[in-house]
């Protein structure tokens, strides 16, 4: 790969996907550099969930083409420019680098807070259970959760929760952090410390993509907001740009309604 | 009450025929019964019908035609077993059905979460059935595998069928000898019962061992 195209972590082209008769991504185009935190928003149904897992290809594509650190997701290339869809191995060794946090956590229930965020460690990036153990415990304390090692998932907040699962993703070092709506589960009063942690990520440098209906997060921590409607990219620019962009009906309508709803 | 006493040596007998032909069964029938649940879960679409049609129709035969079938039809296709592999064989299949059906329910009743939470940490298919899924599967498996287990235990008996001395058929010969059925009866059940409420008390304590707080 080029040097030009390296310099994005996250290169999206063209990319085209439909669930049956009902095409939910119609030929989107997306570029993240390093350190951006690209917040995405939008109606719900406009796509921007199913755009952010084809990223690590929880969903299949049909279209166009998803690069991250320069690698196609999806595929590999064949001979004479075909395309051949990526085996288990093979993606597996890409999602590594992708880390994800859920609307609903997902922690695995059987472990411990500590173990949810060793088992990557242990079994993908081979560390011993010393240094994974050490890892992990690191970033617990980083989010906030020094004193929870040995709780099960069912015994933490929906907040310490989510936390849990920002360390999870995180410890494993990736490239690019997908956020999924990940305060959208939460009540009220524990949005706040999941996004102080998000934002410390921010500031550190973390290349972040982010789907939300937090538009005070999406202005203070975005430094590129993302507008998606009707499957397919309206506006984007930095949070200055697109949230006095008034000139756009769509957009301006879904702030209303957003404002609405937080009043 | 003397005779129940002096028979009891020749119902131990018989006593380890079940108990032999139930452990082989359980052992098989699991073996099977995991490789092929697993296979119609994750498996392609080309092994799911072929799967789904063996344990359809293997449920939906009486276990009695499918021992007798073994041992008198198999014959005729020039397969001669030995009664007890015969019977064996049967029981492993049907129970084997079985074993896919749990395995599959318990399976699918992780939520898909959790398969996507596995993958995004970049564990691979083996992995993911390793440390996630098969851990939180293992509870909801545990009970109605047990049940099969019993189910097992007391479907052997069925092997006195074909001539095999297990304790149903050891009770019936000594009763054969003494005329005196009842006392029998009584102590065969008392056996079973034994070897069962064992099973199940054992799977109370197992379950409590795997179970977790769930949110």
């Amino acid at each position: 790969m080029s040097a030009t195209s390296s310099s994005f972590v996250v290169q999206v082209r063209g990319l085209k996907k439909s669930f049956g008769m009902n095409r939910v991504l119609d030929g989107i185009d997306l570029d993240v550099r390093k350190g951006e935190v690209v917040v995405v928003i939008g109606p719900s149904g406009s796509g921007k969930t199913t755009l952010l897992r084809c990223i690590n290809l929880l969903e299949t594509y049909d279209e166009g083409s998803i690069q991250v650190d320069g690698v196609e997701v999806g595929f590999r290339d064949g001979p004479g420019g075909t395309r051949h869809p990526r085996g288990d191995r093979e993606l597996s060794r890409i999602r590594a680098d992708i880390g994800m946090v859920f609307q609903l956590f997902n922690l695995f229930p059987h472990l411990t807070a500590r173990e949810n965020v060793m088992l990557g460690l242990r079994k993908v990036r081979g560390r011993s259970a010393a240094e994974a153990k050490r890892i992990a415990e690191q970033w617990l304390t980083r989010v906030g959760l020094g004193d929870k090692f040995e709780s099960l998932p069912g015994q933490l907040s929906g907040g310490q929760q989510q936390r849990v699962g920002i360390a999870r993703a995180v410890a494993m070092d990736p490239k690019v952090l997908l956020l999924d709506e990940i305060t959208s589960a939460l009540d009220p009063e524990l949005v706040g410390e999941v996004l102080t942690v998000v934002q410390e990520l921010a500031q550190d440098g973390m290349t972040m993509i982010v789907v939300t209906h937090e538009m005070t997060f999406a202005r203070d921590v975005g430094t590129r907001i993302v507008f998606m409607d009707g499957a397919r990219i309206q506006i984007q620019g930095t949070p200055r740009e697109v949230l006095s962009a008034s000139g756009h009906d769509r957009l301006k309508a879904f702030l209303a309604r957003i404002e609405m709803k937080h009043h | 009450m003397t005779f129940a006493l002096q028979s009891l040596p020749y119902l131990w007998q018989g006593l380890l025929v079940t108990l032999e032909v139930s452990g082989l069964v359980v052992i098989f029938s699991l073996i099977a019964g995991t490789i092929l649940g697993v296979a119609i879960v994750y498996g392609p679409w080309w092994l799911y019908w072929p799967i789904r049609f063996y344990s359809d129709f293997l449920r939906g035969i009486p276990l009695l035609v499918l021992i007798f079938f073994m041992y008198y039809g198999l014959p005729l296709f020039k397969v001669n077993l030995t009664n007890v592999a015969a019977v064996v064989l049967a029981l492993s299949a049907f129970e084997s059905a079985h074993v896919i059906e749990v395995v599959r329910g318990a399976i699918q009743s992780i939520p898909s979460g959790q398969t996507e939470a596995a993958k995004a940490i970049g564990l691979r298919f083996g992995q993911r059935l390793l440390y996630v899924i098969a851990p939180q599967a293992v509870r909801r498996f545990l009970p109605p595998w047990i049940n099969a287990v019993v189910d097992t235990v007391k479907g052997s008996a069925l092997v006195s069928l074909v001539g095999i001395v297990d304790l149903m058929l050891a009770i019936q010969q000594v009763i054969g000898r003494t005329y005196r059925p009842m006392p029998l009866y009584v102590l065969g059940a008392l056996m079973y019962f034994v070897i069962n409420y064992t099973l199940s008390s054992a799977s109370r304590r197992l379950e409590a061992r795997f179970a977790y707080v769930r949110e």
